[in-house]
């Protein structure tokens, strides 16, 4: 039943997302590749799409996993099954419990998670790195180089460092992806 | 009650319209919010918007969905938390449905897969940034640093040589070390508060 494993599943994505959409990221990469819902290359098109479209990049990512594995419908549960955790311990936190923050074993779980969602962000954007630029999954394949990407790279970081050097702020992701995607469109094409 | 229904489709349309103008997730969000609930329309504080965003961060979930069901909430009750919370969720339902119908017909373009596979560096190269900001703010001590070079090493080598380990897992384990670290040091504090 493919709408109540849709449900399930973003469910508990919904449910052990602690910090935004990018934290979300690793826990979807593990259950949509495992159970066969989205390749690599499908996931990391799906989050430039997220980032590129308004609104928060769970239902995003929810909706479009939904969409292609149960239609309309799938989207629908999809979404409601990574919605409903937050909605549901939101409620129970501004109903019963005032002072949440307040409590010391609550602090110091948290104290636990945030370091711990970090390392997920950046160990996920260095696998997906690994995977799409070096074309390494495991330790027993071979490598392959991506010369074009790893050239896109260098042109993005180098990039990033000249905005922030004259605007003072950092470059926005949609600046980024438009970037990109002119740089792709140039060098993979010839 | 009638004001009730009527705060409720309110915050409706406000929602929508930040779920529509909102890009790259929660944490852009939280400006348009601010501009929309403190300033304009005056619902909360300044204080009591800023404890909404840091109970947010803390709970899990995506934190647009927290702050738009805590705001409902606190202005018209359950029924407000679910308005808000579907306003805010309808236009990224509708384009990412929308877009969903075409993806693979678009990406079937030469010209589009080419951009595409330059994207693919972009969305490694923000993932990896954001990161390394969010690292920047965390608070460094013995125990952060210490889980964030675990957790990172564990997930890189556990990926490399193909064993599956949920990072539930490590969102779990992680959690409970915090917990008894707070509890070993308390242990500890209450033996010398003793001698």
């Amino acid at each position: 039943m493919i709408y109540l494993s849709l449900f399930l599943t973003f469910f508990e994505i919904g449910l052990f997302t602690f910090g935004g959409g990018y934290a979300m990221i690793s826990l979807i990469r593990e259950k949509a590749i495992a159970l066969g819902w989205l390749g690599e290359e499908e996931l990391i098109n799906m989050i430039a799409v997220s980032e590129s479209t308004p609104g928060p990049i769970a239902v995003n990512m929810a909706t479009f996993v939904g969409a292609k594995q149960g239609g309309i419908l799938g989207s629908a549960v999809a979404t409601l099954g990574v919605v409903l955790p937050s909605f549901i311990i939101i409620l129970l936190i501004s109903a019963l419990i005032k002072n949440f923050l307040k409590y010391k074993g609550i602090q110091a779980f948290l104290g636990g998670v945030r370091p711990c969602v970090v390392a997920l962000i950046l160990a996920t954007a260095l696998t997906m790195g690994l995977s799409t630029l070096l074309n390494i999954t495991t330790v027993w394949g071979g490598v392959t180089l991506d010369v074009r990407g790893l050239v896109i790279l260098a042109i993005l970081i180098f990039l990033a460092l000249v905005y922030k050097k004259i605007r003072k702020k950092k470059p926005s992701p949609i600046l980024m992806i438009l970037i990109s995607a002119g740089l792709g469109m140039i060098l993979y094409s010839i | 009650m009638h004001s009730k229904m009527k705060n409720a489709f309110s915050l409706f349309l406000t929602m929508l319209k930040i779920g529509l103008f909102t890009f790259g997730g929660g944490y852009a969000m939280i400006a348009l919010l601010e501009n929309e609930f403190v300033e304009k329309k005056k619902y909360m504080e300044k204080d009591e918007f800023l404890d909404m965003v840091a109970i947010a961060e803390s709970t899990p979930g995506p934190i647009a969905i927290n702050a738009a069901t805590y705001i409902g909430y606190k202005r018209a009750g359950v029924l407000g938390s679910a308005m808000a919370t579907v306003g805010v969720c309808i236009p990224s339902f509708v384009i990412i449905y929308i877009i969903s119908l075409f993806f693979d017909a678009f990406l079937s373009i030469r010209l589009v897969e080419c951009a595409f596979r330059g994207i693919q560096v972009c969305v490694v190269y923000l993932i990896f940034s954001a990161g390394l900001k969010m690292l920047g703010q965390m608070k460094k001590t013995v125990f952060s640093v210490v889980v964030v070079c675990a957790v990172a090493l564990c997930m890189i080598a556990f990926s490399l040589f193909a064993i599956r380990f949920s990072t539930i897992f490590y969102i779990l384990i992680c959690g409970c070390a915090g917990l008894c670290l707070y509890l070993i040091k308390r242990i500890c504090g209450k033996k010398e508060g003793m001698k």
